[in-house]
């Protein structure tokens, strides 16, 4: 029964990009696991390694320079690293998809967003070009742009349409996964709100899981089942939302909660971490956050923590917790 | 109070474009106090960051005049003294600083064009306090934009702005290219600067959070139009326009008890090319009545120091 409900499960993974200035470090050994219809934020800051994650899980870590060294992707329990290209191309689109960050870049300008849309369909599921535009049809519907506009181009819809568009093309032959990579940080908040009340109605519906990459601590508690929180490779924190925000554990998912400006509450001064992201071509030894956390202590700089469970299902990897 | 340091009356700024008139900012007035931060709020294409421009005179006004510390500077051409006074720091630090010149070269610019320092080891030295004070570390002197992370550009940007030692000060979302944390230490350093030097600062975002966070007052703006003006807390407690309240209810908080109660707005923000006379916000509001469609809601005081542009503020908030 276990085994049915895991839809994903990932294993010690690690993404190495190979370059000229030397081995970047992008994602070390995370593993994660996601239900059937669940939905999971994965949270950090730029170059945490959520988008090489994300890439990772499709089979689009782009290869040289990069290349995953270690671990297993698990979906309905078959490994997809060891899966064949011609496999990720049967199962991209169909049972995983992906919705990237920038709706802008992601539509391709000369075609219609009708022919992008029945491009998907056609690929995976045996329909006549006149059928295949028939659901294309139903699809746009579906995300809330009239039928009609089948045949328009993406430069002729504004921010918020097109990532309806992009959404419409992931859900076309309704997979059971969606990586969704920052879908609405290009788009305004009163857009925002309207795309992420489509995602979950949709999701909703059709019962899709959704791994939600975002930097946004405010989206991830108006949509996400349980978070995992990333910083320079791996996960610091995960657990439910309860867990991670009631109960926040690790010291840099307190410096992002500290870092926020309150709407509710009236705050003199923010605390922010000190200093920088790391360099991940040269992380620091032991703990890769021990030059920003404030309660650094000697054995910090030189062991690195391993993944502790402090409640049932909530993760530190934090020395103090060991 | 006398102690008014920029003054705007019924600004209005209007580009030509092949399809009309461009209604960018429209008709705004308001005050701002010496040490004392206005936010400016409101989504892409309100004309938040046009208003800024104009007030600095990067960008001509079509009409309405602006006053510095009571004097007109509309009326006459913009002088070097002008520039000096009134600095802006721009939103995106990969772009607003010039990759052929180091860090020094940047911060020295200004001082130079003003010819502020009278030898090479005065600017040296003057550059160095400043890059003190906006905590960028002296390593980073020969330095160029591109070998830096974007929270050390924005110092830069900060720096550059400082570098004069202006009085008033315009942000242009100089945090929402940053990650929070980075977010966090800007925001506190201009902050302590404010205290410090008793700056102005007119505080352009998009983001409510930061805007509560940093302002004395807040205007919303939308479509060109002011559409809400109060202090920042008052804004906060009794929201009144419909737009304003609904701006609030879409931010997502991290705060996962908080039952939300979310007026989605449908539709999207209309053309500001030669709008029709009427209430610009009307096509998504929920309370929009005939009235709305055709005549101009005119901002109104409706609770003490409290201004808002609606037809319906009183019914809808039950005032």
């Amino acid at each position: 029964m276990e085994t049915t409900k895991k839809l994903l499960e990932i294993k010690d993974l690690s993404i190495h990009y190979f370059t000229e200035e030397g081995v970047v470090r992008a994602v070390n050994n995370i593993d994660f696991e996601l239900m059937r219809g669940e939905t999971m934020g994965l949270v950090g800051e730029t170059g945490a390694g959520k988008t090489t994650t994300a890439r990772g899980i499709m089979g689009l870590v782009p290869n040289p320079p990069g290349r995953v060294v270690g671990g297993e992707i698990l979906f309905e329990g078959k490994d997809l690293l060891k899966a064949s290209n011609l496999e990720m191309r049967l199962h991209r689109g169909k049972d995983f998809s992906m919705i990237f960050q920038d709706p802008m870049t992601s539509l391709n300008p000369i075609l219609t967003v009708g022919d992008q849309i029945a491009e998907v369909i056609r690929l995976h599921e045996k329909l006549s070009r006149k059928d295949a535009n028939l659901k294309a049809a139903q699809i746009l519907e579906m995300v809330g742009i009239p039928a009609e506009r089948m045949s328009e181009y993406p430069h002729q819809f504004s921010g918020g349409m097109k990532q309806r568009v992009v959404i419409a093309i992931a859900l076309a032959c309704s997979p059971k996964l969606i990586i969704a990579d920052e879908p609405t940080t290009a788009l305004d908040v009163t857009i925002q709100a309207q795309v992420l009340e489509l995602m979950r109605e949709l999701q909703e519906k059709l019962g899709t899981a959704m791994l939600l990459i975002t930097h946004d601590l405010g989206v991830v508690a108006d949509t996400c089942n349980k978070v995992a929180i990333m910083y320079a490779g791996q996960i610091v924190e995960m657990g439910s939302l309860e867990d991670v925000y009631d109960n926040t554990m690790h010291p840099y998912t307190k410096g992002l909660f500290g870092s926020l400006p309150s709407l509710s509450m009236k705050s003199k001064r923010l605390v922010p971490i000190d200093g920088l992201m790391p360099d991940p071509v040269d992380l620091p030894t032991g703990c890769p956050f021990h030059p920003r956390c404030p309660d650094c202590k000697e054995s910090c700089k030189s062991r690195a923590p391993v993944k502790t469970e402090v409640s049932p299902g909530h993760y530190v990897r934090c020395l103090r917790y060991e | 109070m006398s102690n008014t340091l920029i003054e705007v009356q019924n600004l209005k700024k209007y580009f030509k474009t092949n399809h009309g008139m461009l209604h960018a900012v429209d008709d705004v007035s308001f005050t701002i106090e010496q040490g004392r931060t206005v936010g400016v709020v409101g989504e892409s294409g309100c004309g938040k960051s046009t208003l800024g421009r104009v007030i600095i005179r990067l960008l001509e006004a079509t009409e309405g005049k602006i006053f510095f510390k009571g004097e007109d500077i509309t009326s006459r051409p913009s002088t070097l003294d002008d520039r000096r006074r009134m600095q802006m720091i721009f939103q995106d630090p990969f772009s607003s600083l010039n990759p052929r010149m180091s860090v020094s070269q940047i911060i020295a610019e200004p001082l130079n064009i003003h010819h502020v320092c009278k030898s090479k080891e005065e600017l040296d030295k003057r550059i160095r306090t400043l890059m003190d004070t906006v905590g960028l570390a002296e390593r980073f002197t020969n330095a160029y934009p591109h070998e830096l992370d974007g929270g050390r550009r924005q110092r830069i940007g900060i720096a550059r702005a400082l570098a004069l030692e202006p009085e008033f000060i315009v942000c242009d979302e100089p945090v929402s290219a940053l990650d929070v944390s980075i977010q966090a230490q800007i925001l506190n350093l201009m902050q302590d600067l404010q205290e410090e030097r008793n700056f102005t600062y007119m505080f352009i975002t998009h983001d409510m959070s930061v805007v509560k966070h940093i302002s004395n007052s807040i205007i919303v703006m939308y479509l060109g139009n002011m559409v809400e003006k109060s202090d920042a807390d008052e804004l906060f407690e009794h929201t009144l326009h419909p737009y304003s309240k609904a701006l609030l209810s879409a931010i997502p908080e991290p705060n996962i008890h908080k039952e939300r109660k979310r007026t989605i707005l449908r539709g999207e923000i209309t053309s500001p090319i030669d709008p029709e006379p009427g209430c610009r916000f009307a096509a998504r509001c929920a309370y929009a009545t005939e009235e709305c469609s055709h005549c101009t809601p005119e901002l109104e005081e409706v609770l003490p120091n409290h201004f808002v542009a609606c037809h319906h503020v009183r019914t809808i908030n039950g005032l």
